[in-house]
């Protein structure tokens, strides 16, 4: 994939609004065929990208080049990509079939070719039977899909999607993500994403950029981002972490050497250099709770539950430990576990092995 | 609102005095003007009760229907030349930043500070024979004559002589325009104000340009608008007698000239009458075909 040529090519991109700096000199390589993800909190100018892809807002700074060309100054319809807006803009005055097929007609494909064209876009999509429709008669999924459908017909380098599930109901959201890969490795289109849900990134992207305040902050696949976040940012963005402050004091071997209050000097594996004050950090799901003291090799924290959270198929359980943060481990709750085995007030130890422990140097 | 046609009386409090004043003030009035439209004028002027169809037969005898005829194409015309005038001020007011909205609509509201009278009256100001544009043209004629002089050609221009501007069929549609570019250009920019962007960059993205995205995305779904503009503007201007009366000729004579000559001067009320509801008769019509289409749509739309 590293010596393919990338579709799209985003070059020290900035976009100001006034004194808004909303996309702060972002560079960006997608290639082609790949399912990529821009995500981040609200207003972190993931829309703003996406839009300047589009051709609706123009850079401040910085170059786009879509499949090879540059897009300065080019019309967004003269460009090599589609849209799948946040609202689905389905022409309400035009039925399912012509809102497929106006793509085609304003560009002058024969009539002949539109209604195959039409059709199959749309089967692709799973609405073949509803052609004749007008959108007030469809549901909000079905409305998505004719959005899908009227973009993928045109057939694009690229195709953009902004928050494409957000309007959906959770269980209606989930079968669409699974939809979406589905059809992404049906057409064979690259697709990009801007969504604010982690999980939806992470399952269905190859890769993500994590954005903050108009800036990137890593570019990686969903595995890397949640396993080698390379900031605070990332971290607490992708999944939950429980972080502590650490001072470096040295390196030993493959190992960190960093000295954590009330913990001491503590060794973690850690690859480059690192100095000063950093963070270290370690997922909820990656740590154990016992109520004797662990053996050696493993970092361990003592502390008194101060919350139980039920989710159903797993538990949180927040544990105020003797440095003063506080931690969460989650817990499934399986066959092996009853609900009652941990209670508010117990005193327990929490620990994890060296080995998942997040060294955050930002 | 399910909960207040349930409360009966909370209903009657809210919608009691909306009511009245419709009756009092509308209804009433009408159905009075009606009854007289079968009515006979007295020798005196006194309209007497009779019952009979004869001044309808005397609104389409064919002077009257020319008249009719007359109206509606002016009315029309000066609808459609307010739609063209109107939508691309509207269309600039709905797209102007936020915090330039509210002074450019009180531009468009600020004539009905004045009088429509004085309004009238300011376009013989403009277009009189010693009127704003004439004497304009009549300066520019001076300083070309002067030219012209000074390069030894001092009989070329001839004398100025003043453009007859006034009180024709044209300046009648002009003042119509002016009147009522209001009345088109508010319900028009209401709606698209509240139009979602997203549909104009979606019909772009798909590759329309400017011109296919106005007529197949923009028009259509401003057509409520577009409608409501194009309604009041049209009844407005085919009804006013004020602006023919004051800029029109001696042919430029509309139904609400006539009808208020037959209420004014010739004080027959029941010929009055009947023309004006041999007018109010196709809007009405009109109307009840709008309701019924609304209605079969709404039906067919339940079934599919
Ligand atoms: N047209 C505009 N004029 C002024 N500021 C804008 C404009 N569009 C966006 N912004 C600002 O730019 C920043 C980024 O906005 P953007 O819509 O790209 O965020 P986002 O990441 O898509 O957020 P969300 O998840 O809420 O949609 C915000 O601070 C926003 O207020
Ligand atoms: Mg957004």
């Amino acid at each position: 994939m590293t010596d393919a040529k990338p579709i799209i090519s985003i070059r020290n991109v900035t976009k100001n609004f006034g004194r808004v700096t909303a996309v702060d000199n972002v560079s960006i390589d997608v290639m082609p065929g790949e399912f990529f993800a821009l995500l981040g909190p609200s207003g972190c100018g993931k829309t703003t990208l996406l839009r300047m892809l589009a051709g609706f807002e123009t850079t401040s700074g910085g170059e786009i080049e879509i499949d090879g060309q540059a897009m300065l100054g080019v019309p967004p319809n003269k460009r090599p990509v589609n849209m799948v807006f946040q609202s689905y803009a389905v022409f309400p005055h035009m039925t399912v079939f012509d809102n497929v097929a106006y793509g085609l007609k304003v560009t002058g494909v024969p009539k002949a070719e539109i209604t195959g064209q039409v059709e199959e876009a749309l089967s692709l999509v799973h609405l073949e039977d509803y052609g004749r429709r007008k959108p007030d008669q469809l549901s909000g999924g079905q409305r998505q899909r004719v959005a899908l459908a009227r973009a993928l017909v045109k057939k694009p380098k690229v195709l953009l999607l902004d928050e494409p599930l957000s309007a959906l109901d959770a269980k209606l959201r989930e079968a669409m993500r699974l939809e979406l890969v589905r059809l992404q490795h049906s057409v064979g289109i690259t697709f990009v994403i801007v969504t604010h849900d982690q999980d939806e990134a992470l399952s269905m992207a190859d890769r993500a950029a994590v954005m903050d305040r108009g800036v990137v902050r890593q570019i990686a696949p969903p595995g890397e981002l949640y396993e080698h976040p390379n900031s605070l940012f990332v971290a607490d963005f992708i999944g939950k972490v429980n972080m502590l402050e650490a001072k470096v004091a040295g390196q030993s071997g493959g190992d960190l050497v960093v000295e954590v209050e009330g913990m001491g000097r503590i060794a973690v594996p850690h690859e480059g250099a690192a100095a000063g004050n950093i963070s270290i950090a370690v997922r909820p799901e990656k740590t154990l709770l016992s109520a004797d003291k662990p053996g050696e090799g493993v970092l361990a924290l003592k502390g008194k539950i101060s919350d139980v959270a039920y989710y159903g198929n797993e538990s949180h359980i927040l544990l105020d430990t003797e440095t003063g943060v506080q931690f969460t481990s989650t817990v499934q709750n399986d066959a092996r576990r009853t609900e009652s085995s941990v209670a508010i007030g117990d005193d327990l130890w929490i620990s994890w092995a060296p080995g998942n422990t997040l060294v955050l140097a930002e | 609102m399910e909960d207040w046609r349930k409360n009966k009386l909370a209903f009657a409090i809210f919608m009691g005095p909306a009511t009245f004043w419709l009756l009092v003030f509308f209804t009433i009035p009408v159905v009075v003007i009606w009854i007289y439209s079968f009515g006979e004028r007295g020798p005196m002027g006194q309209t007497y009760l009779s019952f009979s169809f004869d001044n309808y037969l005397r609104a389409i005898e064919p002077i009257h229907l020319k008249i009719l005829w007359k109206s509606i194409w002016i009315g029309g015309l000066s609808t459609f030349l307010c739609l063209v005038v109107g939508f691309p001020v509207a269309l600039g007011i709905a797209f102007a930043p936020d915090r330039w909205k509210n002074p450019l609509l009180l531009v468009v509201v600020l004539p009905f500070f004045t009088n429509m009278l004085i309004r009238t009256f300011a376009w013989i100001v403009v277009l009189g024979s010693r009127g704003v544009v004439n004497n304009g043209l009549g300066w520019m004629h001076g300083q070309l004559d002067w030219l012209f002089t000074l390069v030894g050609q001092p009989d070329l221009m001839g004398r100025f002589v003043p453009l007859g501007l006034l009180y024709n069929n044209y300046t009648v549609i002009i003042g119509l325009v002016y009147v009522h570019l209001p009345f088109l250009i508010l319900p028009l920019y209401a709606t698209l104000e509240k139009l979602d962007r997203s549909y104009l960059e979606a019909s772009l993205d798909l590759g329309a340009g400017q011109w296919r995205t106005f007529f197949s995305v923009l028009a259509p779904l401003a057509m409520p608008g577009i409608v409501t503009g194009c309604l009041l503007v049209f009844i407005l201007s085919m009804g006013n007698f004020l602006v023919p009366d004051r800029l029109g000729g001696t042919d430029s004579l509309m139904i609400g000239n006539l009808i208020a000559q037959e209420f004014n001067k010739a004080r027959d009320w029941p010929f009055g009458a009947a023309l004006s509801f041999a007018v109010m008769y196709p809007v009405f019509i009109f109307f009840v075909i709008n309701a019924l289409r609304a209605r079969f749509k709404e039906r067919a739309r339940g079934r599919a």
